[in-house]
C-alpha cells in the first residue's frame, strides 16, 4: 500500500502547531468540499484532506504517525512495522467523528482495526442503510412520452477475501412523463443495505437530458433553433419543423426578424400546465458561390438601399 | 439478479411530492430540533402554521442534507450553511447563464 504524506496533503510543515493544522484544514475543506467546489477531483481531494486531518488534529494519532519517521515519501510502498502502535494509548476509537468509509488502506492499516476495538463497535446495532445517488441520462423525447430506462450502477463492496471489488447492477426504471432536468426520482429501499435490523436506504436518480443537437430545455420550456433562409421570415412561409412529438407545419409570419421567438403554447414538456416550445429563427445566408447567386445579391444591394449600420452613427 | 433486471421500478419524483416534518427528518437522518433550526434560517420553507401540519417541498431533502454536510464538514452554523446554500444556488444560475451566452 502507498505511504500517505499527511503533512504534504495539508500543506503544513511537520512541526506545525495544532492551530496551524486546523486553519489549513478549514481552508482546504472549503476549497474542496464537494458541495462547493466544481473541480473534477474535488471529492477525492476532500476525502484525502479529511483523512489527513483526522490523523493530524488528534495529538495521539499524530504522535503515532510521526514516529513512523520523516523519511517516507508519498506513494512509496508501505507496510506498518510490527507492533508499531505499541505504547500509544488512543482514546475514543479510531474513527472519531469523521466519516471513515472513504479513508485509504494506509489509514486503515495504521488506525483501523485496533481502533475500532477501543471505540467499541456495538454488536446488535441497527442502522438504516445510507441513501445513494446516481445520474440518469434520458432523451428529451422520454420526458414527452415517458419511458423505461436501464440504469447501470456501480458500487464498491468487500468481497469474501476482504478486498474491495466493484459490483454492477442494472435497474429497470420507469421515467415518468413530464420529468424535467435536475429532478430526482426516489426509489425506496434501493440504496445501501441497512445494518442489523435497519432497513435499506433509498436511491435517488437525478434526471439529466442528453445534449440534443436541436433543442435545449429551460425548466419545462423547450427552445429550438430553426435555421431559415432570409426570405422565409421576410415574406412569411410555412416550414416543416421536427418536434419531439413529430413534425409539424410552422407558420412564420411575414416581416419576422432574425432571432424572433415563436411560441408554441403547451408544446413544451407535459405537465398540469405544460411548458411552451419556443422556436428561435436563425437566418442563414445562402452562399454566394455561383454567378447566379452573386447576381441575386447584387440585385438585392441595388433594390434595397439597406444599411445595417445606420444606427451606429458612422 | 436476473429477476432484478427484469422487474420495472417506479419511483416518485422528489420535486412533485410534499413531505411532513417527520418524513423530512427521516430522509435526512436528523432530529426535528435540527430541522427547526434550519427552517428558522430559511434552508427549508414549509407551508403551514405549526410543525404538526408543516408541508415541505420534496427538494427540501436536498437543501437540508447539503446544509447538514456543510455544518459537519466546514464547521459553519445553520445561518452560515443557509448563506452558503443561497450563494451556491446563485452561482449555479450564473454558471448556466454564462454557458448560454457562450453558446
Amino acid at each position: 500500500m502507498e505511504f500517505k504524506d499527511y503533512y504534504n496533503i495539508m500543506g503544513v510543515e511537520r512541526d506545525a502547531t495544532q492551530d496551524e493544522i486546523k486553519r489549513a484544514y478549514r481552508k482546504l475543506a472549503r476549497k474542496y468540499h464537494p458541495d462547493v467546489s466544481k473541480e473534477a477531483d474535488a471529492e477525492q481531494r476532500f476525502k484525502e484532506v479529511g483523512e489527513a486531518y483526522e490523523v493530524l488534529k488528534d495529538p495521539e494519532k499524530r504522535a503515532a504517525y510521526d514516529q513512523l519517521g520523516a523519511n517516507w515519501q508519498a506513494g512509496q510502498d508501505f507496510r506498518p512495522p510490527p507492533d508499531w502502535d505499541q505504547g500509544f494509548e488512543f482514546h475514543g476509537g479510531g474513527f472519531t467523528d469523521a466519516d471513515a468509509a472513504g479513508f485509504s488502506d494506509f489509514f486503515e492499516s495504521l488506525f483501523g482495526r485496533g481502533f475500532s476495538q477501543g471505540g467499541g463497535r456495538r454488536t446488535g446495532f441497527s442502522a438504516r442503510g445510507e441513501d445513494t445517488h446516481a445520474k440518469v441520462l434520458i432523451d428529451l423525447e422520454d420526458a414527452y412520452h415517458g419511458a423505461t430506462r436501464g440504469v447501470t450502477l456501480r458500487h464498491t463492496e468487500l468481497g469474501p477475501d476482504g478486498r474491495p471489488r466493484v459490483q454492477e447492477r442494472t435497474l429497470n426504471v420507469r421515467i415518468p412523463k413530464g420529468v424535467r432536468q435536475g429532478q430526482h426520482i426516489r426509489l425506496s429501499g434501493q440504496g445501501g443495505a441497512g445494518m442489523g435490523q435497519g432497513e435499506a436506504g433509498d436511491l435517488y436518480l437525478e434526471i439529466e437530458f442528453r445534449p440534443h443537437p436541436l433543442y435545449h430545455v429551460e425548466g419545462k420550456d423547450v427552445v429550438m433553433e430553426l435555421p431559415v433562409a432570409p426570405w422565409e421570415p421576410a415574406l412569411g412561409a410555412t416550414v416543416k419543423v421536427p418536434m419531439p412529438t413529430g413534425a409539424v407545419d410552422l407558420k412564420i409570419p411575414p416581416g419576422s426578424g432574425n432571432r424572433r421567438k415563436l411560441r408554441l403554447k403547451g408544446r413544451g414538456i407535459p405537465a398540469a400546465t405544460p411548458g411552451d416550445l419556443y422556436v428561435v429563427l436563425n437566418v442563414v445566408l445562402p452562399p454566394a458561390d455561383s454567378e447566379a447567386a452573386k447576381a441575386a445579391y447584387r440585385q438585392m444591394e441595388q433594390a434595397l438601399a439597406f444599411d445595417p449600420r445606420a444606427h451606429m452613427g458612422g | 439478479m436476473a429477476g432484478d433486471v427484469l422487474s420495472l421500478m417506479t419511483g416518485e419524483v422528489l420535486e412533485d411530492v410534499e413531505l411532513t416534518l417527520g418524513e423530512l427528518c427521516r430522509r435526512c437522518g436528523v432530529p426535528a430540533e435540527h430541522v427547526f433550526e434550519l427552517v428558522e434560517q430559511g434552508v427549508a420553507e414549509p407551508v403551514g402554521r405549526d410543525p404538526g401540519v408543516w408541508r415541505f417541498r420534496g427538494v427540501s431533502v436536498y437543501r437540508v442534507r447539503c446544509a447538514l454536510r456543510l455544518e459537519r464538514d466546514l464547521g459553519v452554523n445553520a445561518a452560515g450553511a443557509a448563506l452558503a446554500l443561497d450563494l451556491l444556488e446563485e452561482l449555479e444560475r450564473l454558471r448556466v447563464r454564462r454557458w448560454r451566452l457562450e453558446d
